[in-house]
């Protein structure tokens, strides 16, 4: 629950039901979570798998740290991070990813594979992941492939000369 | 337990600077060995596929440092099989550069008249040819038809890519399954195999020690297919000429690795690191803005949102290529697309509230992610990369099982950098939201440092042994028989795409190579034609290695 919020704050999403307290909603859509950010992040390829359980309690440290600080009430129903709200999720995220923070290399890590499970849908083949709907590659619009699975775009130029040459091209076409 | 294998050359990488020499000492008559850390695919083994273990992971290696990670190929074939075939030869100025020693860095052999014989021997072997453009995709035509309303120039690029063949499916990153890609696995690859040389994948060299009879004995262990991280095994092979062509990012770890045994390596091995100059802006375009501004619309009426479709990076612009200009203003600016995978995650968000490489507001670029256009900057930076100490195995601490590392390089842009890098910022906003046509943003430096995926110069070539790694020869400077023939030999920034460069100055390093052999007994000779028996690249340099030749 601590890395879904993680990953909502990376790239949020909509709740997938209307008490999902991982989720902050404040996006249409789907979000990292509901590309499979979790997923990815337990995939045996991607490495991340062994320092899951030490990242969600760090974080939660952290969380609770930034919440006495501000003395901001925390929910002891959910782990500390999932309790801030989402601008508060944003505001501890930005200070664990600064360039002077000593775990920084830990946090954009995991930013990193959210963001590839949105853009990338690595743990699935691309093929089923779109053809599953899947949020992230939908959301940017990703086009399909053709029937045998393969991507070809038989119209794909505007076709005119659309810009001068610089004056000292080669006859081959580099720079003099 | 077995004896030593023994052979005349060993080629350490089967990239530009190892399949390029590899073919052309096998044809000559010598036995060569090359070992390649990464797997051998081709054709239908390159996926059209993200997840992680396909083609897309297999082949690449992603290392991070402090201050610049490196993207660079991790298979048969090197960087020939990750790139974007985009294969300029470099402005004549380039080679005249001073850099950061205060004086000419090239060797005084060579400049753009002395490299062109040999970037003709290059063209006539892929082949490269110049695109028109018809041949230019949707995001290509977008950046030339914003360049000329600018009021600047723009040039389809040459490449080295078969057109009939190429879908513009825009998987090339991955590999090009369709064969429309000229990498070296269409030409220098197999003509060195036909010729006997053996090439071995998934064998990672790790260092290199003498022998004897003044030959060097390397030693290598062989990597697991799927978990790079696994070694299954180790072995040794002894040579009398090793040829280094791990790449830019790799050769100087394998050197640093190896000076406990082979002595004192020069100073400028794992120095003067150069990351090309390179930076990228992602605009977010105004669809309407293209039709009215620009007259642009696809056949079926869409002005662009065609991010997705094409070739890598097709036309470019030279405008700031002036070798009148001051070192350090001047750069290509050049049309790219970048996949997903690792291509949304640093686009910023332009005025952005909140942060600006992730968060509410990078979801909401997402969805614009088919108006995207990426540039792709290539500038004259100060040379300022540094290896630490070299990894245990390899050149990077392996995070995942393939492509993902923590390497030892730093890197620390000076004002002279930083200074190239405003003034191209500022020229791709002028060309790209003149008239409201987009919104840019330069890709942030903040997540993992600057970002290459042309590392150079690890390794140089140069006249002063204080400031270069290798004699002009591309020999290693006190470790004779050791050359360096891949993209740490390159000097500097060359403010275009290097492949082409990278592989004329192997090219050119052969007949010297061919001569070292030649002194260790090897029965060896230089003049084998182009891989498909072309003979014109060879009548032009011929008469340039009259002294190392017989014929």
């Amino acid at each position: 629950m601590t890395l879904e919020a993680f990953a909502d704050t990376i790239l949020p999403g909509e709740k997938r039901f209307p008490d999902d307290r991982a989720v902050a909603g404040v996006s249409t859509g789907g979000g990292a979570v509901a590309s499979g950010a979790i997923d990815v992040l337990r995939t045996e390829e991607g490495g991340m798998a062994p320092a899951l359980d030490a990242l969600a309690d760090g974080l939660n440290e952290h969380a609770e740290r930034y919440a006495g600080e501000r003395s901001l009430p925390l929910d002891d129903a959910v782990p500390p991070f999932v309790s801030l709200d989402y601008d508060h999720r944003v505001a501890l995220v930005r200070e664990l990813v600064a360039a002077d923070h000593p775990e920084r290399e830990a946090w954009v890590s995991l930013a990193m594979f959210n963001t590839i499970a949105f853009d990338a849908a690595s743990h699935l083949h691309t093929v089923d992941a779109l053809a599953a709907g899947h949020p992230g590659l939908t959301t940017m619009g990703y086009f399909g492939p053709d029937s045998d699975g393969l991507w070809r775009f038989p119209s794909y130029s505007y076709g005119r000369v659309l810009a001068r040459p610089h004056p000292d091209t080669t006859p081959s076409g580099s720079p003099a | 337990m077995s004896r030593t294998e023994s052979t005349d050359v060993l080629v350490i990488g089967s990239g530009f600077g190892g399949a390029i020499t590899a073919y052309h000492l096998a044809a000559g008559g010598a036995k060569v060995v090359v070992l390649e850390r990464g797997p051998w695919l081709s054709g239908p083994e390159f996926d059209q596929d993200f997840k992680f273990g396909s083609s897309t992971t297999r082949v690449f290696d992603f290392v991070i440092g402090d201050g610049m990670s490196v993207l660079s190929g991790n298979c048969v074939g090197g960087g020939s099989v990750v790139y974007f075939a985009a294969m300029p030869r470099a402005p004549r100025f380039v080679f005249e550069r001073h850099g950061s020693i205060g004086r000419r860095m090239w060797p005084a052999a060579i400049d753009r008249d002395a490299l062109d014989p040999w970037y003709d021997r290059v063209a006539e072997a892929l082949p490269v040819s110049q695109q028109t453009w018809d041949d230019v995709p949707f995001a290509g035509g977008l950046f030339g038809a914003a360049c000329d309303h600018a009021g600047r120039t723009a040039n389809p690029v040459p490449v080295a890519i078969d057109h009939d063949k190429c879908t513009n499916c825009n998987w090339m990153m991955s590999g090009c399954r369709f064969d429309a890609k000229r990498s070296l696995l269409l030409n220098y690859l197999p003509a060195a195999v036909a010729h006997g040389a053996e090439i071995r994948p998934l064998h990672e060299v790790q260092h290199l020690t003498r022998t004897d009879d003044g030959g060097y004995r390397v030693h290598y262990s062989i990597v697991d297919e799927v978990d790079y991280r696994v070694h299954v095994s180790t072995g040794t092979i002894d040579a009398k000429i090793v040829i280094m062509a791990a790449g830019a990012g790799a050769t100087p770890v394998i050197l640093q690795r190896s000076e406990p045994h082979l002595g004192t390596m020069p100073h400028a091995v794992g120095r003067y690191f150069s990351g090309n100059g390179e930076r990228l802006n992602t605009a977010i375009f105004d669809e309407d803005r293209i039709r009215d501004v620009l007259g642009l619309s696809r056949p079926d009426g869409v002005p662009y949102e065609a991010y997705q479709i094409g070739k890598g990076p097709c036309v470019a612009t030279w405008d700031q290529l002036d070798g009148s200009l001051p070192e350090y203003s001047r750069f290509s600016l050049e049309q790219l697309y970048f996949p997903p995978g690792f291509g949304t995650i640093l686009a910023q968000v332009p005025d952005a509230v909140g942060p600006t490489w992730f968060g509410r507001e990078k979801k909401e670029l997402l969805r614009r992610w088919r108006s995207w256009l990426t540039v792709f900057t290539m500038s004259e930076d100060d040379n300022e990369g540094v290896f630490g100490p070299p990894p245990e195995t390899g050149n990077s601490m392996r995070l995942s099982q393939q492509m993902l590392g923590r390497g030892a390089l730093s890197y620390t842009p000076t004002k002279n950098t930083l200074h190239g890098w405003a003034e191209s910022d500022a020229a791709v906003k002028d060309i790209l939201e003149r008239d409201g046509l987009s919104r840019v943003m330069p890709w942030t430096n903040e997540v993992v440092g600057a970002y290459t995926v042309h590392p150079l110069a690890s390794c140089r070539i140069g006249d002063d042994p204080a400031t270069s790694a290798l004699d002009d020869r591309h020999e290693l400077r006190d470790h004779p028989g050791i050359f360096v023939t891949d993209g740490s030999a390159v000097p500097g920034a060359l403010t275009v795409n290097p492949a082409m460069t990278i592989a004329a100055l192997a090219e050119r390093a052969v007949p010297g190579i061919v001569r070292a052999a030649q002194e260790r007994g090897v029965a060896v000779r230089y003049g084998a034609p182009a891989p498909d028996g072309s003979t014109a690249g060879r009548r032009g340099v011929l008469p340039l290695v009259t002294g190392s030749t017989r014929r």
